[in-house]
């Protein structure tokens, strides 16, 4: 894409925001919105925080630089319009006048340059703005960030709960900022100001009357309940208690949601997130540093009994280390579909010939916590691949820190995994799969997977400004990756949102729940 | 031995014991597999090894055990109960939100068992072999055998989804906007299911024990003697024979309060009731040791508390042991 067409896209949306995009159902202004989240936040500042818990109420406190729409294009938010240098390393945002924190201090290029430098110091993305080499601030409202090389990953980086914009008149005092007291009583730059915040219980998020978009948010209040349990969260919608509950996954909330009076489901605002669900191979040793043995496992296992039968339809499956919903997609990578001749012959090719009724035994492991997505899965592999001569014995942690210690350590043969892609390759994709990112730290290349030309591909991929060719390069990661098979990509998470039918406007971009929630309305008082 | 010495003795022993639980749960916590910064990573989204370094320094976990258990000690002992690692809030300030509604739940279920269960007990054991004894002894065994989720998922089911007459969590309504009466309103309409079901199970143990005891009560000489008197039936009943049959009933009620806080952990998160038995639960998933040890600080501190109120009462209900055993 040009320059000049995208600067004029961006010129053409914030003047669309500048009039005001009118909702197109009959609003009521105003209301309380109840939201459900089953995740906890260990507190509201996402610059320091990944994570669904963090980002959903943080992307309502603090504003980002850029948000994004349904179909992955950047759209205006704190920055009315921004442009690349033709060298692609730098980029220039500009401000919107008159824009404040919740304090009343004027949001400056000042407190930009702060937020995206905290954010590479600390956020656990470190892809997200390592090429960010300085932030010149030329004056209150221009902010030119920098790069060491081309980094196309970074419009997305500035959207959304990646980049909150936060004060450094509050978080620049000199204290670390990760552990700083005001990521429990934030001052914020977005639609709605924190009024109270109890730990594991609840948050109270009030209207921001000085938003610098004029007449948002229309809601007066978004409440968000803390709520553990799946059951008591369903009952609460269905009582009308509470009115919208994102990233709902499980088969049996979803379809009693949708067939519940007055409650809409849908599965939009998931693109961005790509959760993926999947089994991940320990390719140091044993008979799963044999390409062959991973591949016959993928034709052993039924990706259609799998979403249709133990997760009742509501799942996808998924064939690729990129979601099907990201431009990055190819359709053309191996699928493994079911074939269990072609698995016995792979197995019997990289000599682990049939000894009795087994070939040989592995271990799986699963993330506690979520049985429809990670238990049931395992389990079933236990018969699966029995078929196929391979003992399995699902081993359970009793709780996440169990499994992610014995992950991290390496202390596993086969696990059951969900991992994001969080936007941009560079951002959630890359990590599995590069050498240098074999590390004992869960949601790293924990596979021990090596391949030089992944990691030449994926530099190439990060630096290239190009779409086309940088889709191009991504295709040909994937069919790489389809190939060696360090995991085995089996169906993206069922996120669903259901909400009270009475909502307009409810979040279905890219970022769904976890960007501004300014838009959404009631079309009848409540 | 006098009140205060006896008290002063008692709560002498409440403190060894005290530290004793104190020490007890920290090496138990820490002998679980899992470390608290792979749970800070993982809600992080992953994390880079020197974040993990810095969480494991920040926290003090980098050091041997005997010395976390020693710094651990010397604060418990000046009253600073650390920070939680999940929250990077005092723990005392975590517990201090979530005391008062861990003891109203208590205390209303303790309220709804003794009540209701003393009372099924003493109508039951004026015709023992009637259809309501029957009654009584199969809704207890029931009430005791099913365990306590199960309870409240049941009467979830039951008094908020198909009869929507209570809410289904919580402890007051999101929505909710009025002054302090409609508040305390919207709280106990909160708080019935929740009381209830633990209430059950120790109600059940109620009815039984004042059943029986009322039965040995009811043959007893004086009672007898009270009836030649020619005293009415209720009175024999509820003023002779009763205040003899509670007294077992008061030291079950002194134990039970240990079993009564353990059973809201349970009740707390089926209700997302907003308590220190939830925090507690959360704690152990995220290996948040500063705030589960806290927890487990104050959870043992009321049962100390209350077993001294239930001994200090039941000195005063008998005076008996208040003159140090003059039958003897």
């Amino acid at each position: 894409m040009s320059i000049t067409r995208r600067t004029l896209i961006a010129t053409a949306a914030s003047l669309a925001l500048a009039m005001g995009l009118q909702p197109a159902a009959a609003q009521t202004p105003g209301g309380d919105l109840v939201m459900i989240s089953t995740q906890t936040p260990r507190h509201l500042n996402p610059t320091v925080q990944s994570g669904i818990a963090t980002a959903v109420p943080g992307t309502q406190i603090f504003a980002s630089p850029l948000r994004m729409d349904e179909n992955w294009q950047p759209q205006p938010y704190l920055a009315k319009s921004w442009e690349w240098a033709d060298d692609g390393l730098s980029l220039t945002l500009h401000l919107v006048e008159g824009a404040r924190f919740h304090d009343g201090e004027p949001i400056t290029s000042a407190d930009v340059a702060f937020s995206i430098e905290t954010i590479k110091a600390n956020h656990p993305f470190k892809t997200m703005f390592a090429p960010v080499e300085s932030i010149e601030t030329p004056d209150d409202l221009t902010a030119v960030i920098r790069l060491s090389q081309p980094h196309p990953a970074l419009i997305l980086a500035l959207s959304g709960a990646l980049c909150p914009i936060i004060p450094e008149h509050v978080y620049g005092d000199g204290q670390d900022v990760a552990s700083h007291p005001a990521n429990a009583a934030p001052v914020g730059s977005g639609p709605f100001k924190l009024e109270s915040f109890a730990p594991g219980e609840q948050i109270t998020l009030v209207k921001n009357e000085d938003f610098f978009i004029e007449g948002r948010p229309y809601l007066d209040r978004i409440i968000i309940r803390l709520v553990r349990d799946t059951s008591a969260a369903l009952l609460s919608m269905e009582a009308g208690d509470a009115d919208i509950f994102p990233f709902l996954t499980t088969s049996q909330g979803i379809s009693r949601l949708t067939d519940a009076d007055g409650i809409e489901v849908t599965d939009q605002g998931y693109a961005a997130v790509g959760p993926i669900n999947w089994l991940a191979f320990n390719m140091r040793s044993g008979p799963l540093a044999e390409k062959k043995v991973r591949q016959a496992i993928g034709y052993a296992i039924d990706r259609n009994f799998v979403t249709k039968a133990l997760m009742r339809g509501v799942s996808a499956p998924q064939r690729s280390p990129i979601v099907e919903s990201s431009p990055f997609f190819n359709a053309d990578i191996p699928a493994y579909d079911f074939d269990l001749d072609k698995a016995n012959a792979l197995l019997d090719e990289a000599g682990f010939p049939m000894q009795g009724d087994q070939r040989f035994a592995l271990t799986v492991d699963y993330i506690p916590g979520n049985d429809e997505q990670q238990r049931n899965v395992a389990e079933y592999l236990r018969s699966a691949l029995g078929k196929v001569g391979i003992g399995i014995e699902v081993r359970t942690s009793a709780d996440f820190p169990t499994w992610a210690q014995r992950v991290a350590a390496g202390d596993f043969e086969m696990t059951m995994d969900s991992v994001f892609n969080w936007g941009d390759p560079v951002i959630g994709v890359h990590r599995t799969y590069l050498t240098d990112n074999i590390r004992p730290v869960i949601w790293s290349n924990t596979q021990g997977y090596s391949n030089p030309k992944v990691d030449e591909i994926l530099a190439a991929a990060a630096v290239e400004l190009d779409e086309a060719k940088r889709k191009a390069l991504y295709d040909e990661f994937q069919m790489i990756v389809g190939e060696d098979l360090p995991v085995y990509w089996i169906n993206t998470l069922p996120y669903h949102t259901a909400y009270d039918a009475r909502l307009g406007n409810v979040p279905v971009s890219i970022w769904g729940p976890m960007q501004s929630m300014d838009e959404v309305y009631w079309t009848e008082a409540r | 031995m006098g009140a205060s010495g006896y008290i002063l003795r008692r709560l002498g022993y409440g403190v060894i014991l005290l530290l004793g639980v104190v020490v007890l749960n920290f090496l138990l916590i820490h002998a679980a597999p899992g470390d608290p910064a792979e749970v800070i990573a993982g809600e992080m989204g992953g994390a880079t090894q020197e974040m993990m370094d810095k969480i494991r320094a920040d926290y003090g976990l980098d050091k041997p055990l005997i010395v976390q258990l020693g710094l651990y000690l010397g604060g418990v002992v000046t009253g600073d109960l650390g920070e939680s690692y999940f929250f990077n809030q005092p723990v005392i300030e975590l517990i201090g939100a979530r005391i008062v509604p861990t003891i109203l739940l208590v205390v209303a279920a303790q309220m709804i068992a003794i009540t209701l269960g003393v009372g099924m007990g003493v109508l039951a054991a004026r015709r023992p072999q009637g259809a309501w004894s029957a009654f009584v002894s199969v809704f207890s065994t029931i009430g005791y055998a099913a365990p306590v989720f199960w309870t409240g998922l049941m009467l979830i089911i039951l008094f908020a989804s198909m009869l929507p007459l209570f809410p289904v969590e919580g402890m007051e309504s999101a929505r909710f906007s009025g002054g302090p009466i409609l508040y305390a309103l919207d709280v106990l309409h909160h708080l019935f299911l929740p009381a209830l079901t633990l209430g059950i199970i120790f109600l059940a143990q109620y009815a039984r024990l004042s059943r029986a005891s009322m039965i040995d009560v009811l043959g007893a000489d004086y009672v007898r003697t009270a009836r030649a008197k020619g005293l009415s039936e209720r009175k024999v009943t509820f003023k002779h024979a009763l205040r003899n049959a509670v007294l077992p009933i008061m030291t079950v009620a002194g134990i039970q309060f240990g079993n009564l806080i353990s059973g809201a952990l349970l009740v707390e998160t089926v209700f997302n009731w907003p308590g220190m038995g939830r925090l507690a639960f959360d704690s152990v998933l995220r290996r948040d040791y500063p705030t589960l040890l806290g927890v487990l600080f104050f959870a043992a501190l009321m049962v100390v508390v209350a077993n001294l109120l239930t001994d200090l009462g039941y000195r005063l209900a008998d005076p008996r042991i208040r003159t140090g055993g003059s039958r003897k």
